[in-house]
């Protein structure tokens, strides 16, 4: 894998392998903040810039656990620097813009327990990334993310004016709609490796 | 998420009996829902990933029950997730000491038990507030409910992707697989229609509850 391009790294983490819609990794914060497509956007950018930073992050701490021989820390010193990034994210959003801070509410300080975060982490170190192909890496799967979020949100925003029966309506519905939107980012598979 | 009671009133073996059907995580809180989808596609992966929960889940209810007078408030989501982080270290080293297959199978889905809402949610909603006995009985009970959820996925996954149940085949050699069911939107598919049985039946009996106490009368 060492070889990709960095384009096909690009189109592969964020259409092909789609982190939600073919990994099924950061579910919850799809099924819980996809209601509406402006918070859905602005949670898309939040992870995008958590992504990068754990993803260098990633790159560096590994390195360095590689050189002490102690592959057995990766994980707690990658959920670490994660919850710490977060951290950061959520000072500046608040000192930039209180409006935003206010309407991502509960599930910026649940970027943490994304497990879309952590599973970038540890994808790229699996498949051995080089520093420009981890980075290629984490802005495919931030915009795969997003993408993934802000089509559910369009969606669920047009059915709210819809009538449907109450057994379906909730949980159930928003599956059946990702599901849908999973077997249409089957076609991408043909895009490339 | 639901509102637990806390109070001394409740029998131990409520906390165990409430994860299996009352409160089960998976069809009824719907937490820890990306495990679910991405490794129930065969019975047997489903059911490893069951038992992986589990002793995470006991273990570190357990750890933080006995350390939730010692941490300050204000850490203590850092420290539930260190103590999680190091018992999901010691399942990944164990399963790939186990079986080689299931850990290649299971991939970098081990790993990512650190991120499940639900062990996180059951360490700061009951573990962090109760003894160490209901702790430990909590997460037994949510464990098993967790277990029974992902087995219920898995073995449906199973039957109609491949035909067969852990990995014995069912139907006879006519039988054509439905290969959706294997690909990521039969996760999808299959979790939404064991939630809208669920539903069905949570609305059949909250429709039957008053028409049965209206018929005593």
């Amino acid at each position: 894998m060492t070889g990709d391009p960095l384009w096909s790294i690009f189109v592969n983490a964020c259409l092909i392998n789609n982190f939600v819609l073919a990994y099924f990794l950061g579910i919850c914060p799809f099924l819980g903040v996809s209601g509406k497509l402006e918070t859905a956007t602005r949670m898309g950018g939040a992870v995008m810039f958590v992504m990068l930073v754990s993803s260098v992050c990633a790159y560096g701490i590994n390195a360095l656990l590689v050189a002490i021989d102690a592959p057995y820390l990766r994980l707690i010193s990658f959920i670490a620097v994660i919850a710490s990034t977060v951290q950061l994210v959520e000072m500046f959003i608040k000192k930039m813009s209180p409006a935003l801070f206010r309407a991502l509410g509960i599930f910026l300080p649940l970027i943490t327990t994304n497990c879309a975060i952590l599973g970038l982490a540890l994808f790229q170190t699996n498949k051995g990334y080089d520093f420009p192909q981890c980075i290629a890496y984490s802005l495919g799967a931030g915009a795969g993310f997003t993408l993934a979020l802000v089509l559910m949100a369009g969606l669920r925003e047009k059915l709210e004016l819809t009538t449907i029966p109450d057994v379906v309506k909730g949980t159930a519905l928003s599956l059946i709609l990702a599901g849908i939107l999973s077997i249409a980012f089957m076609g991408f598979a043909g895009l490339g490796g | 998420m639901a509102q637990y009671d806390t109070s001394e009133s409740v029998r131990d073996s409520d906390e165990f009996i409430k994860g299996l059907w009352r409160e089960n995580p998976v069809f009824v809180q719907v937490l820890g829902m990306c495990p679910v989808l991405a490794v129930s596609n065969t019975a047997r992966n489903a059911l490893a990933m069951g038992l992986a929960t589990l002793f995470v889940l006991v273990m570190s209810n357990a750890v933080i029950s006995l350390l939730r007078s010692f941490v300050p408030r204000q850490v203590r989501i850092a420290t539930f997730i260190l103590v999680i982080a190091t018992f999901v270290t010691i399942v990944d080293y164990a399963i790939q000491a186990i079986s080689l297959d299931l850990h290649k199978a299971l991939g970098a889905f081990i790993s990512l038990i650190v991120v499940n809402c639900l062990i996180l949610g059951r360490a700061e909603a009951f573990a962090s507030r109760n003894t160490v006995g209901r702790s430990i009985l909590d997460g037994l009970g949510m464990g098993v409910g967790f277990c029974f959820a992902l087995l219920c996925l898995g073995a449906v996954r199973e039957i109609l992707g491949s035909g067969s149940l852990f990995g014995i085949p069912l139907f006879h050699e006519g039988f054509q697989p439905w290969v959706v069911m294997i690909l990521p939107s039969g996760g999808f598919f299959t979790l939404a229609g064991w939630l809208l049985l669920f539903n069905r039946l949570e609305q059949r009996r909250s429709v039957s509850a008053p028409a049965a106490a209206e018929a005593l009368q």
